[in-house]
């Protein structure tokens, strides 16, 4: 493979997949982790040599679509009663959502 | 555990402050920022919700336009350039108050930057204008509310389990973040009170939110850092949030630059945090350590479309922006008659719309001026709340002006009528009647109390009859003592003069 900086060349560490699982609070392994290291790099590389054939005139694309600018009227439509919004809750109480305790902080 | 301190003036003479403000301002639009459900504030949770907000599989964002207007509107008010494109991005993160588990936001692309606004600062010796550069301003949707239970006081600390309203996530919002403000030195915590007063005001004017603190519907979070004077460098910073009233906003800064000061004068280093403002104790406590854990993976929302709002839009809302703070104020000003002093006192107790809204309301511009300068703002003061907060409205002072006006209650009936309408008693004409605090308009009576008066202080009757005509005052206390204050101090001192004449 032709040697294109920030194409090919892509990796992704052991740790770098032990800190991505643990941001989307999946608990892995350290087999697990051995195991998708690689084939995640693999994945990698193959959505990586699109890089090779984009030049630098064409910008990354995020939607498929050439639509800008959909906008939706301020105006209200009926939403759902407290007991269809609670109706998939686990937990609830005072008709809330009853979460467990929160550990980190509010955003 | 208490954090050490240092003097105010002690801190200032080692170190530079440098300040960032982030304030969150929720828009008035009547449907939240990607779906049709209501915004209405104080509804029984989870009653303002749809699949959309509570992020169920299937649903799909649509941005309201509505929101997109208001956030242009507010970029020009600040100066800012408006994208001529940009797109929504997803900040990943797990916390409960966002049922999507990403809250949808702007990343790199805000719709509005690279702009500024002039502040009033009050200062010794006068006001002195601080200009403030804004970074960016994007727009965003709010979170649920969450409700800690357990522990002690409701709080996230040693709560057992939380109960979450989504009637909140998804409400527009719009972040605008400032460029560090630097150079303010022992004014810093000033500067950062008057910024956000008068981002109230700018967005108060806009008509695009209700901007009540109180309400959360503007709050704002305080970056500080201090370095070492003159090196111009920028600290550690820690970020303070729950900072929900401008009294606050002051005293918060105030609070990180002496315990900051602490710890780096004692060679400590500033953890880069997230600390929570205490209203009642006034200090800051430390939250959450900021580290590479922030990590939120954003990356364009694929559900939205860009936004790429044409040059003849953003001209044609430039065209309707309505005056400037610091015009309007000049203007008002003029219409009012005020004096320099009595404009900057107004504005410092942060009464000008509470006393535009008074006079519109029919009182006359000094009435309007003496009752929330003096009156209101100080039970606020003894209160230790925003005076907008107090349990009032604008049209309620001009109505016990108009009652002074009527000849209906005097200045010292009106004080009373004050207590009655901030304890809930009900409107000023419905106190007046309950607590039976009309002026005695009965001639017969007012008559009666003055001869009883006369009688029972010949000495000072006999120095009035000589011509001492100041010695009156002593019987018309006596008088108005004898009515409980209700009735005309003008009128018993005409009958006292006309009887001993």
């Amino acid at each position: 493979m032709p040697d294109i900086p920030g194409a090919s060349r892509v990796e992704i560490s052991r740790d770098e997949v032990a800190h991505l699982a643990d941001l989307a609070r999946i608990d892995l392994s350290d087999a697990e982790l051995d195991a998708l290291a690689p084939q995640l790099s693999v994945i990698l590389e193959s959505i990586a040599s699109i890089s090779e054939v984009a030049a630098d005139d064409i910008p990354p694309t995020s939607h498929a679509l050439p639509l800008t600018n959909v906008f939706r009227e301020d105006v209200v439509v009926p939403c759902l009663t407290a007991e269809q919004a609670l109706s998939g809750a686990p937990a609830k109480e005072q008709q809330r959502f009853a979460v467990p305790r929160i550990l980190g902080d509010e955003q | 555990m208490s954090d050490a301190l240092v003097p105010y003036d002690e801190a200032l003479a080692a170190f530079d402050p440098a300040m960032g403000l982030e304030v969150h301002i929720e828009l008035n639009t009547v449907t939240k920022m990607f779906c049709g459900c209501p915004t209405e504030f104080g509804a029984e949770p989870n009653t303002q919700t749809c699949p959309t907000c509570l992020g169920l599989p299937g649903s799909m964002p649509v941005v309201n336009g509505k929101a997109v207007e208001s956030a242009i509107r507010i970029g020009l008010a600040l100066n800012c350039d408006i994208a001529s494109w940009c797109r929504f991005a997803r900040k990943n993160y797990f916390y409960p108050d966002m049922p999507k588990n990403f809250q949808t936001s702007q990343y790199d692309e805000p719709i509005a930057f690279d702009g500024y606004t002039d502040v009033l600062v009050d200062t010794a010796d006068g006001s002195e204008v601080f200009r403030v550069e804004i970074e960016r301003a994007h727009m965003e949707e709010d979170t649920g509310k969450s409700l800690h239970v357990g522990g002690s006081t409701g709080r996230i600390q040693g709560a057992d389990y939380s109960l979450v309203d989504y009637n909140r996530a998804g409400i527009p919002l719009i972040e605008i973040v400032t460029r560090p403000i630097m150079g303010a030195r022992e004014k810093a915590p000033a500067v950062a009170k008057a910024y956000v007063a008068h981002l109230r005001e700018l967005i108060l004017g806009l008509g695009v939110s209700d901007v009540r603190m109180e309400q959360g519907s503007l709050r704002c979070d305080v970056n500080l850092s201090l370095a070492p004077i003159g090196t111009g460098e920028l600290g550690t910073r820690t970020e303070t949030k729950n900072v929900n009233s401008l009294r606050s906003v002051e005293r918060a800064a105030r609070y990180e630059i002496s315990r900051q000061a602490a710890i780096l004068g004692s060679g400590g280093s500033i953890l880069q945090e997230t600390r929570h403002w205490q209203e009642v104790s006034g200090v800051t406590l430390s939250g959450r350590e900021k580290s590479d854990a922030d990590d939120y993976r954003y990356f364009p929302e694929p559900d939205l479309v860009p936004v790429a709002p044409s040059e003849e839009w953003v001209r044609s809302l430039k065209d309707t922006l309505p005056e400037p703070p610091r015009v309007r104020r000049d203007r008002l000003q003029k219409e009012w008659g005020f004096s320099d002093l009595e404009m900057r006192d107004t504005i410092g107790a942060d009464a000008l719309g509470l006393v535009e809204e008074t006079i519109a309301a029919g009182a006359s511009p000094q009435a309007a001026r003496k009752w929330w300068l003096s009156e209101l703002a100080r039970r606020a003061n003894e209160q230790d709340v925003d005076i907008a907060s107090l349990p009032i409205t604008p049209a309620q002072v001009a109505r016990i002006q108009a009652l002074i006006d009527e000849g209906g209650i005097n200045d010292k009936l009106a004080r009373q009528v004050f207590d009655g309408v901030l304890a809930g008693e009900g409107t000023p004409d419905e106190v007046v009647a309950a607590r039976g605090l009309a002026i005695v308009s009965d001639e017969g009576a007012l008559s009666a109390a003055v001869d009883a008066a006369i009688a029972a202080n010949p000495d000072v009757a006999g120095k009035i009859r000589e011509g001492k005509v100041a010695a009156a005052g002593a019987l018309i206390g006596a008088v108005m003592k004898d009515m409980r204050g209700q009735a005309d101090a003008g009128r018993v001192r005409e009958l006292i003069l006309e009887k001993l004449a």
